[in-house]
């Protein structure tokens, strides 16, 4: 690359980061590149929570076959979020907690309960779920 | 105070990267700093060098560039949502640079806040 990374110093700083999904798995491509933003976030150690809302809820439902829209079924890379949540729980050396929450009226309103998924989740109402997106400092939708 | 951008849409279908360009243009102007520019999503559009509007409209794409040089704005496009998008080296526009998305996590935790334009 020609020009020259540029790099913050961002050492023993750690915020919290709210992830909010909000629309279906396919059709548009925000679920899978939030994804990626999770992801690759993990490496930063920082807090975060992962939210599903709305039609987002049915990025982590089970079951997904998307041979007919000839997509790539990503459901099963969620199971890396819910990885790194675990390891950061067993992890006491590690100031980092993950939290993967489903907002109780979107899961509900569509029929699904916490069974339905293909990780563990809380299930979080929302006006609970708005004080809990008030309190964080980063949030990042799609 | 030091802002980071986050820019999600492309510069024609949505108004987001419109908006996000003069936000960051006043709050230079009021004498804050702007630390990053991160293009995700569509928003990687914003630094397509073949990108040809009409004459009579803004040009967002030499816009950001050229704000980004003239006051020394880290313009960053995302590699993962570039590449899908056929956003490489040789149709990059002056003045944005391609990297991760570690970069967007990154000024999220340096900046004082992130702000976030698109749907």
């Amino acid at each position: 690359m020609a020009e020259t990374e540029i790099e913050f110093d961002t050492a023993g700083i750690t915020k919290k980061f709210m992830y909010v999904n909000r629309k279906a798995p396919y059709g548009t491509i925000y679920a899978l590149e939030v994804l990626e933003a999770v992801l690759i976030s993990a490496a930063f150690e920082q807090h975060a929570c992962i939210v599903f809302i709305d039609d987002g809820v049915y990025q982590i439902k089970k079951g997904q076959n998307t041979d007919a829209v000839n997509m790539k079924n990503f459901s099963k890379t969620y199971g890396i979020i819910a990885m790194e949540k675990e390891d950061a729980d067993e992890d006491e050396d590690m100031d980092m907690v993950w939290r993967i929450i489903v907002e109780k009226e979107s899961m509900e309103a569509r029929g699904l309960t916490a069974d339905d998924f293909v990780i563990d989740v809380e299930v979080i109402a929302s006006t609970e779920l708005a004080a809990i997106m008030a309190e964080q400092e980063i949030v990042i939708s799609g | 105070m030091k802002f980071g951008i986050l820019v999600n849409e492309g510069p024609f279908t949505h108004q987001a990267s419109d908006s996000a360009y003069h936000f960051v243009k006043a709050a230079i102007e009021k004498g804050h700093q702007v630390m990053r520019v991160f293009f995700y999503y569509d928003g990687v559009y914003n630094a397509n060098k073949l990108s040809a509007p009409q004459s009579d409209d803004r040009n967002l794409v030499k816009m950001w560039g050229e704000l980004g040089s003239e006051h020394n704005v880290d313009l960053v496009v995302c590699i993962a949502a570039a590449l899908r998008r056929g956003i490489v080296e040789d149709n990059l526009a002056d003045g944005f640079r391609i990297s991760g998305l570690g970069q967007l996590t990154e000024v999220g935790i340096a900046a004082d806040r992130l702000v976030v334009f698109g749907d």
